[in-house]
């Protein structure tokens, strides 16, 4: 009753092409970003925003990123720690080396480079398919980790290998502390998210769908295959070189080429198949999924367990219960948790008739 | 030893007595550890050990009273050797625990304390990096919060080269001598390139340094190159399954095991032990030898192990390099605590009171042996701008059962160091906005 669209008409096409088309959808989001720009500085802690808010928030960022082509394009993708490490270190050294430059510029600078270097590893997507590709960007992985720990130019020549990030300066103002990385991170991945948003909804969105569905059928109706793919791995890796950038500057504050293994990879991964592929709402509710149920199952355990079980068992049985809520919840819900979303609102539209 | 013990005790008691009748004791007397443990991963045989023997020794301490009446408290947080986890563990654990305050971070992981230096040094919180962490935070005007204790990556090889130079009778004898390097393939491996090459210009030894891709676990071509360039030495800076391997492949190319010095991550009992018979003989650094025969490990024994309130799930590794590294990190941080206590008031510290406290260590022989921890500890000193203190390791050789100790401290060559320690520290506080502290001004 509530969440009915009744009396709600489109009486342009304008109000049509509306990212949300439905009023309360529109009252929602912006309560929501209230809620998270203003009120959440005030309620939070700095435990809250440098451990739980600012990782959701890349993470979330990152698997936007890969949802774009996998979710959406259909390419299969395991090189997303790769081109999240591309951002970083790029970003790192237009900050470096190019004196005055402002520090948005050089994260979206930073997004460029790795657009860059996913088109270029994006190339064998025209000729193979599904697990070959995933193999093919698995290469992307391995060399740029070895890249950039065979190559000491692009960390300054530190001899660890290891660099921190530079004060986080924005028009004069300091964004170090908790807050203001939280502030920083949320704002910019608002704008990404609505730009993402906006990009699946236009011509090219539908032709990345086509693509997905059925590659031979886009191509019959005349959808340029080439640039369609190469798109997808080009924008999806700007969106994993910012989430990078801002992994390493607003949330670690350290860059390494180890930060962003395979196993990175696999996380991102592992946030859109939960989340929901093809899905925007999906990375949200995914990345919450893998950030926060861990860090809750430690807090449950440390203060429920702590003395009666041995730690390291503990621990254990904490990937063992982990373990088995995703499996559990994929047997029952196969399409993530954005589709457990969808039925609630569908449900909730036509409350309290059943259909 | 015994008279010590019990004036100890005597003392212990007197004090929480006082502490309890003036009426300003804390509702929690207590000082609180956060530990960022890792049980679980690849890396748990390391974590396990080094907390075990921590916390073995921090139950020893509040066994005997605590410290001047402080009993010290702990909780963990597991980060399997991640570092987005170790941040979050760092985040969780930093407030304190029922009002206890923290009084210093032990990551044990040189990732985990690169991403949380900025955070310690704005919670005013020590950040311990035994053995390990980056080698110019040893410039304390630099970064006032960051200790790497005893040894940094730098005193690791210099100390190496000087006992090298000692065995060959000299260091002018070093001169014309083949040293080869075999290095991991990370910035961790690398990290003492450009001092080894130092060295070798300096001391006039032919350098040559090789390459082993991460894991390490194919090191033929590696070893043939080395047997075609007989080295007289060679240094094995090695990580987990690189160096058993490393000490196989010796043995199948005929390099004597007593000519391969590891380091401080290749001086394990579990580095050499799954090499069997080709480990016989090989040598490794040390910060302190492993076995169970100190003072200290004996009274552990006695008040903890034996009371079956021991931390390690193995008691066989009691005594063991990884477990003792965790006594002597407990040691320094509990001295630590002391004499911050002598200067503040013997109550919970603040973390930035602490720092007073590590920055003014100062362990020499009669201190180590009332510890009853000669021989496993090296003497220390630090100040405001040294915040290494020690610099010297000891030399051990494998028997194919156990580590054997077969030299005294060997002192790394902390005055040549010094100068490219303090360039890169400026490069850094220069690169942060940080105006370095002015040593000569500080208590």
């Amino acid at each position: 009753m509530i969440y009915t669209e009744a009396g709600q008409f489109s009486i342009r096409y304008s109000h049509d092409r509306r990212i949300f088309r439905l009023r309360q959808d529109r009252i929602g989001i912006t309560a929501l970003l209230l809620f998270a720009f203003a009120a959440v500085p005030l309620l939070g802690n700095d435990y809250w925003f440098s451990a739980i808010l600012i990782p959701l928030l890349v993470l979330s960022l990152a698997g936007l990123g890969l949802n774009l082509l996998t979710g959406y394009a259909g390419q299969l993708s395991l090189g997303s720690a790769a081109f999240m490490a591309v951002g970083a270190f790029a970003t790192y050294n237009f900050q470096l080396r190019v004196p005055g430059l402002p520090l948005l510029a050089s994260m979206a600078l930073g997004g460029v480079m790795a657009a860059g270097v996913a088109l270029l590893f994006g190339l064998p997507s025209l000729r193979i398919k599904g697990f070959y590709l995933l193999v093919s960007t698995l290469a992307a992985q391995f060399f740029v980790e070895w890249f950039f720990t065979k190559f000491g130019w692009f960390s300054n020549n530190s001899a660890s290998g290891v660099i921190s990030a530079p004060p986080l300066l924005i028009l004069g103002h300091d964004f170090s502390n908790p807050v203001g990385r939280y502030l920083l991170t949320l704002a910019v991945v608002v704008v990404v998210t609505a730009l993402a948003r906006n990009l699946v909804k236009s011509e090219l969105g539908r032709n990345w769908m086509a693509v997905r569905d059925m590659d031979t059928a886009a191509a019959v109706i005349g959808i340029p295959l080439l640039r369609t793919k190469l798109l997808a791995f080009a924008i999806s890796g700007f969106i994993l070189g910012v989430a990078g950038a801002l992994w390493a500057f607003t949330y670690l504050g350290t860059v390494e080429p180890h930060g962003f293994d395979l196993a990175r990879s696999f996380q991102i991964l592992f946030i859109i198949i939960i989340g929901g592929m093809g899905s925007i709402l999906g990375n949200f509710l995914g990345a919450a999924f893998i950030v926060l149920f861990p860090v809750l199952l430690s807090q449950l355990s440390g203060s429920l367990l702590s003395g009666v079980i041995d730690a390291g068992q503990l621990e254990n049985l904490q990937k063992i219960i982990f373990g088995v809520l995703i499996i559990a919840f994929l047997i029952k819900e196969p399409d993530g948790l954005a589709r457990l979303w969808q039925i609630a609102r569908e449900r909730a539209r036509v409350w309290p008739l059943r259909y | 030893m015994k008279t010590i013990k019990q004036q100890f005790h005597r003392i212990a008691t007197t004090l929480v007595g006082a502490a309890l009748l003036s009426g300003a004791a804390h509702a929690a007397n207590e000082q609180y550890f956060p530990l960022q443990s890792y049980r679980v991963g690849p890396y748990a045989a390391g974590g396990t050990g080094f907390f075990g023997g921590f916390i073995d020794y921090m139950q020893y301490i509040n066994a005997k009273g605590g410290v001047n009446g402080v009993k010290l408290t702990w909780s963990e947080c597991e980060t399997e050797y991640v570092v987005e986890k170790g941040v979050e563990c760092y985040e969780r654990l930093k407030k304190g625990l029922n009002g206890a305050p923290a009084a210093a971070t032990n990551p044990l992981s040189v990732g985990i304390a690169y991403a949380t230096l900025d955070r310690s040094t704005a919670d005013k919180l020590p950040l311990i990096t035994i053995n390990h962490g980056r080698t110019d935070s040893t410039d304390g005007s630099v970064f006032p919060y960051a200790f790497p204790l005893q040894l940094n990556p730098y005193s690791e090889v210099s100390a190496i080269v000087n006992y090298i130079a000692q065995k060959s009778g000299g260091l002018d004898k070093l001169k014309g001598k083949k040293i080869v390097t075999l290095f991991h393939g990370s910035p961790y491996g690398k990290e003492t390139n450009p001092i080894l090459e130092l060295l070798a210009k300096k001391y006039g030894f032919e350098l040559t340094l090789i390459e082993v891709p991460h894991p390490g676990n194919e090191q033929q071509s590696q070893w043939l190159n080395i047997r075609r360039l007989k080295p007289d030495w060679v240094i094995l800076r090695g990580w987990g399954v690189m160096n058993p391997v490393a000490l196989k492949t010796a043995q199948k190319t005929g390099f004597p095991a007593d000519h391969i010095i590891g380091n401080i991550w290749s001086n394990s009992e579990d580095d050499a032990a799954p090499a069997g018979d080709a480990a016989k003989g090989y040598i490794s650094i040390t910060t302190h030898p492993s076995g169970t025969s100190f003072a200290v490990l004996q009274d552990i024994k006695k008040n903890v192990i034996d009371a079956g309130k021991g931390n390690l799930a193995d008691p066989k590794r009691f005594g063991n390099v990884y477990y003792n590294l965790g006594v002597v990190n407990g040691i320094l941080n509990v001295e630590a605590v002391r004499l911050a206590q002598e200067k503040f008031g013997k109550k919970p510290l603040t973390g930035e009171q602490v720092r007073w406290g590590f920055e003014h260590l100062n362990l020499d022989d009669k201190r180590l042996k009332e510890l009853g921890a000669l021989g496993l500890v090296q003497p220390l000193k630090l100040s405001c701008a040294d915040h290494e203190g020690g610099g010297a390791v000891r030399f051990q050789q494998w028997d194919g059962q156990k580590w054997n100790v077969i030299s005294d401290w060997v002192q790394a060559d902390r005055k040549l160091l010094r100068p490219i320690i303090e360039e890169s520290s400026h490069k850094y506080a220069k690169e942060k906005n940080i105006t370095p502290r002015d040593c000569s001004k500080e208590s």
